[in-house]
């Protein structure tokens, strides 16, 4: 498998904040990679790093083109607009032109089984349809990988079921092509459920970095291991 | 106070009949508002947005240049044209000075920078909170502008009514470079100052009202644009909670 994602002892800044310090990694092709952390530990600046929105300050970051990236946002904004228009501009803006995107449009809302509602007002939709539809989004676009930060927080259990299961369906090997994912979540479950890699994060640091059965079976550094068990909390 | 109330009788006769010249005046002042607004929304409205999405060397002095501009004087903008207009002026071949073109370039000028500053604003706000998700799929600076503009079309359609409330009361500068040519570049706040001075005040009475009627219809207008606004968004936002209880 090809590197998707390779970092090598950087640093992220915010002004006189360092969120992110001396992470050095290796994402391959085809991975599903889960960040896990307490709140502020740096899982949403490494997404922005990785999708091409911060820069960092020192080191080196050689990442997948953002063209080929999709990324999802905790919560997605819904311009004022129909809920096909929300799609289609995601894929106007990549190129295609409007009338092949309206197309393309319906056929990933029918993916994520929201084509009924096609010409609704996009804010109109309820915090587990908008995720849907920001995955229809992101399907549409048929990116090589998909960056999720926090994509079922604040989601009741069905709706988060839901996003889970499209989030599944979308990492799928596409015609022999290898999807990479990563995504951020306090759901343990969850991450068990849909990863093959957990990289611990603390305070700007990655901490742990292990194959999802040697996390939450192996020996943990004493933080990760109160995080896994739920003690910090 | 009686010579206030026959005065105000006086002009509601003068409304009523629709006298012509009166009716000239109000017509030119709405007309020369409307262009200047038209002018100063049409190059405000788009570098407006685009300073809210763009970052570059120097944006905070233009910036602070901008926000100081809001409290031009509309006098020393009158001053300022009339030299650049007059003959002797670098822009004396135009031959505007004292003309309608004059007195629109003069409130385009006042109004520019209050349709910029406010729509910067707006459109800043949206970016900040979702310029991100729009640079994420893969919209540039002025693409991100123009879509957030669109967006907050409602907020921009508030500052173009404003804008024009703003020009159709302004006096110093139509006064400084149109003259108040009687019948060619009169418009109502200047015929108001003339007509004061020389103590006819119920034509500068009926004016006066016509002018507090336009700034009320326009402060109508934003108020029902605003009403429409919280309808459309309790509108939007009530199935959205009824399909989140449902989901539960």
């Amino acid at each position: 498998m090809s590197t998707a994602f390779d970092l090598r002892d950087v640093d992220v800044r915010y002004g006189d904040v360092c969120a992110l310090s001396h992470i050095t990694l290796q994402i391959r092709a085809g991975e599903r990679v889960a960040l896990v952390g307490a709140n502020g530990s740096g899982k949403s600046t490494l997404l922005r790093l990785l999708h091409g929105l911060a820069t960092p300050a020192r080191g080196t970051a050689r990442c997948m083109d953002r063209s080929r990236q999709a990324m999802l946002f905790q919560r997605p904004y819904m311009l004022r607009m129909s809920v096909r228009n929300q799609v289609s501009i995601a894929l106007w803006l990549r190129g295609r032109r409007w009338r092949e995107a309206r197309t393309l449009a319906l056929q990933a809302l029918a993916r994520v089984d929201m084509a009924h509602l096609a010409e609704r007002n996009a804010r109109a939709l309820s915090g587990g349809q908008q995720q849907r539809l920001a995955l229809a989004q992101a399907w549409a676009c048929r990116p090589d990988a998909l960056l999720l930060d926090e994509p079922t927080a604040s989601l009741d259990p069905r709706a988060k079921r839901e996003v889970e299961i499209l989030m599944d369906e979308f990492a799928q090997p596409r015609n022999g092509h290898e999807i990479t994912m990563i995504f951020s979540s306090h759901n343990l479950a969850q991450v068990r459920r849909l990863a093959d890699r957990v990289i611990y994060l603390e305070n700007g640091r990655v901490i742990v970095d292990l194959p999802i059965e040697q996390f939450f079976t192996g020996p943990l550094p004493e933080s990760a291991r109160l995080f896994v068990t739920g003690e910090s909390l | 106070m009686s010579t206030f109330s026959q005065s105000a009788g006086t002009a509601f006769d003068l409304i009523a009949s629709l006298d012509p010249v009166f009716l000239q005046v109000v017509g030119r002042s709405l007309a020369v508002s409307a262009c200047a607004c038209l002018l100063a929304c049409s190059v405000g409205l788009i570098s407006g947005a685009w300073l809210a999405v763009a970052r570059f060397r120097g944006r905070d002095v233009v910036l602070t240049l901008m926000n100081t501009a809001l409290a031009l004087p509309s006098v020393v903008v009158g001053l300022v044209l009339y030299l650049l207009l007059s003959r002797s002026g670098p822009l004396g071949f135009l031959g505007w000075l004292f003309s309608f073109k004059a007195m629109v370039l003069a409130q385009a000028v006042l109004v520019l920078p209050v349709v910029m500053a406010l729509t910067r604003q707006a459109i800043e706000d949206a970016e900040n909170h979702h310029g991100e998700q729009l640079h994420s799929l893969g919209a540039g600076t002025f693409l991100r502008g123009l879509i957030l503009a669109w967006d907050e079309r409602f907020a921009l359609l508030t500052i173009i009514i404003t804008a024009f409330g703003r020009a159709v009361s302004e006096v110093g500068a139509v006064m400084v470079v149109g003259g108040n040519i009687e019948g060619h570049t009169r418009v109502m706040t200047t015929a108001i100052a003339l007509e004061t001075s020389k103590g006819d005040l119920p034509l500068a009475i009926a004016l006066g009202m016509v002018l507090l009627t336009v700034v009320l219809m326009l402060n109508i207008l934003i108020g029902v644009i605003r009403r429409w606004r919280e309808r459309r968004d309790t509108a939007v936002m009530q199935p959205a909670l009824s399909m989140q209880g449902a989901e539960a």
